[in-house]
């Protein structure tokens, strides 16, 4: 079945009509979802009464809460930007640090660390956030109770949500920064180095530039990896809800338009960042 | 660069590293590992023992979701992979030039969507005043509104959707580097398609398959949206029963001795699909 093989024309058109179902299949709910922002009716299904904007826009006036005068929904999205932006910061950090750890540098053990470097991959989400509620705000629980200290960070919210969550996309930066690192040349260090440049300066002016595509794409997908996490954080979240979270109570209560227009913001959002950073990566050599 | 300089610069990146494994993973895992042998006497006392377990083995409704759980992410995974190898193959394969890039691109658009708007999306669709209940009665194919939403087939048409995109990358990636000669050798000395995918494709696929299999049973087995939103009231899902533990019912021993199960069933799954396909870990995922 590859071109230089002869196939018969109702193989042909089979294997075709297979490829349109299975793009209908992906394309279909998030088109429906999105459309329906739009529809002109208090509950999203058929049939469609006409296009209004009252799902982003309506200020509650005419019995209608557009999203943007929903202040639930809206300091939820910013919860949800400080937590990405903490654990983009400091996953891809930790990324750059263990690509060159796990790269450039031979040490005993090496191997052994490189599996432990996976691990998480391997732990369900739920696991991770119920692992770290157990023993962190079990630990504040157990020094307020013995000891009268109150370690309010350990409580559940956003710091243990943070936590949480760099705990596995951690490992997705490494992976994606080490990827790029290994197809670096280190004579290229050496040349600066030869040419009397420190370290320091080498590392910042040759390696580091090389590195930028993949940092930029581990941090775009860190951020949307944050943004849409659940498994993890719901465990971890505490007074101040993430987005993904308060979609998730509001969907319980009913479903209306107004969670159609963030679905929408949200996709919207994300292919542009996903478009960026791809566009960053292609861009340079 | 002298010894010592080395050595310093090694323990500056391993570090951040250690502090990262050992104080966001191995010492949360091996806490929650103790806490699932306390049992509570009183509000301040705790002992040793197996209570925790115990109540597992006991009430059948815990181990029935349990065997379910993972009875059905393996199901989906195998579906996962059956749906995708087409797709992947005619990626890698028989697509050219610009098509090819756009279909890959496709297949990756659902996932800039997070699994809540992926579920919503599905809900929409599904339900009994939704899309398809509004289709079939315009058709006249039915008489009423239509259900399909909260039941089995529903949860895995979910699951599958959700996992789709973590088989047919890795997929794409390694039969893309298959030679075709291989296939075109295997048609000459006589074999028809499914000896030539037997013998040729699927061992050069292995990897990928692997590591796409992996990926998915570990997000199945753990999703939490999908199994609860379009799940019946029959379809519990593992997870959930983790989250009443933790959540609603402030069983923390209880919640943690489920979450220790969970994780070790994952474990022997991955370990004996990575074990009787002769793969390592660090080549499937690093």
């Amino acid at each position: 079945m590859i071109r230089s093989v002869p196939r018969s024309r109702w193989f042909d058109g089979l294997y075709l009509a297979y490829l349109v179902a299975f793009f209908i299949y992906l394309a279909l709910p998030l088109t429906v979802t999105a459309v329906f922002a739009f529809n002109d009716a208090p509950f999203p299904s058929l049939p469609w009464k006409g296009f209004t904007l009252d799902w982003y826009l309506a200020d509650g006036s005419a019995g209608r809460t557009g999203l943007f005068h929903d202040d639930t929904l809206l300091s939820a999205l910013w919860t949800s930007t400080r937590i990405a932006f903490w654990v983009t910061l400091v996953s891809v950090a930790l990324g750059c640090v263990n690509a060159v750890l796990f790269e450039r540098l031979e040490f005993r053990g090496k191997e052994f660390l490189y599996l432990l470097m996976l691990l998480p991959l391997v732990i369900p989400g739920v696991i991770l956030g119920v692992s770290i509620l157990v023993f962190y705000s079990g630990m504040a629980n157990d020094l307020s109770r013995t000891w009268g200290i109150e370690l309010d960070v350990f409580r559940p919210g956003m710091t243990l949500v943070v936590m949480g969550q760099v705990t596995f996309i951690a490992t997705l930066a490494t992976l994606v920064i080490a990827a790029r690192l290994r197809k670096f040349d280190p004579q290229l260090e050496e040349a600066a180095l030869n040419l009397g440049a420190t370290p320091l300066v080498a590392w910042f002016t040759v390696t580091l530039p090389w590195l930028m595509p993949s940092i930029l794409g581990a941090a775009a997908m860190a951020f949307l990896m944050s943004f849409e996490n659940f498994n993890t954080t719901v465990m971890l979240t505490g007074s101040d809800t993430p987005l993904t979270v308060a979609l998730f109570n509001r969907l319980r209560e009913g479903s209306t338009p107004v969670l159609n227009a963030v679905a929408l913001l949200l996709m919207v959002g994300s292919a542009i960042l996903a478009v960026l950073a791809m566009g960053r990566s292609r861009g340079k050599p | 660069m002298n010894s010592g300089a080395a050595r310093l610069s090694l323990w500056l990146l391993l570090t951040p590293f250690l502090l990262w494994i050992v104080l966001l993973v191995l010492v949360p895992h091996l806490q929650m590992l103790r806490v699932s042998f306390q049992v509570r006497e009183s509000w301040d006392t705790l002992a040793w023992g197996l209570e925790q377990y115990q109540n597992f083995f006991t009430e059948s409704y815990y181990w029935r979701t349990f065997v379910r759980t993972g009875v059905m992410s393996l199901f989906t995974t195998f579906l996962t992979l059956l749906i995708a190898f087409p797709i992947a193959w005619y990626i890698a394969r028989l697509a050219r030039g610009r098509a090819r890039g756009l279909l890959f691109l496709a297949c990756l658009i659902p996932f800039w969507a997070s699994e809540l708007v992926r579920t919503y999306g599905w809900m929409i669709l599904l339900r009994e005043s939704g899309l398809f209940s509004s289709w079939l009665q315009a058709l006249g194919w039915a008489d009423g509104p239509v259900e399909m939403l909260y039941n089995d087939v529903a949860v895995i048409i979910g699951l599958v959707y959700n996992g789709l995109l973590f088989m047919v990358v890795p997929l794409v990636t390694t039969l893309d580097g298959m030679d075709e000669n291989l296939v075109e050798a295997g048609y000459d000395l006589g074999g028809n398609h499914a000896t030539v995918l037997r013998e040729v494709v699927v061992p050069w696929a292995m990897p990928g398959i692997v590591s796409g299999c992996i990926v998915v049973f570990m997000l199945t087995l753990g999703s939490y949206l999908t199994p609860i939103l379009m799940g019946g009231k029959d379809s519990a899902w593992f997870t959930q029963q983790i989250f009443t533990q933790f959540i609603t019912r402030f069983n923390w021993e209880q919640g943690a001795a489920l979450g220790v199960l969970l994780l070790v069933l994952s474990s022997i799954i991955v370990w004996l699909g990575l074990r009787l396909t002769g793969q390592s870990l660090r080549k499937v995922m690093g």
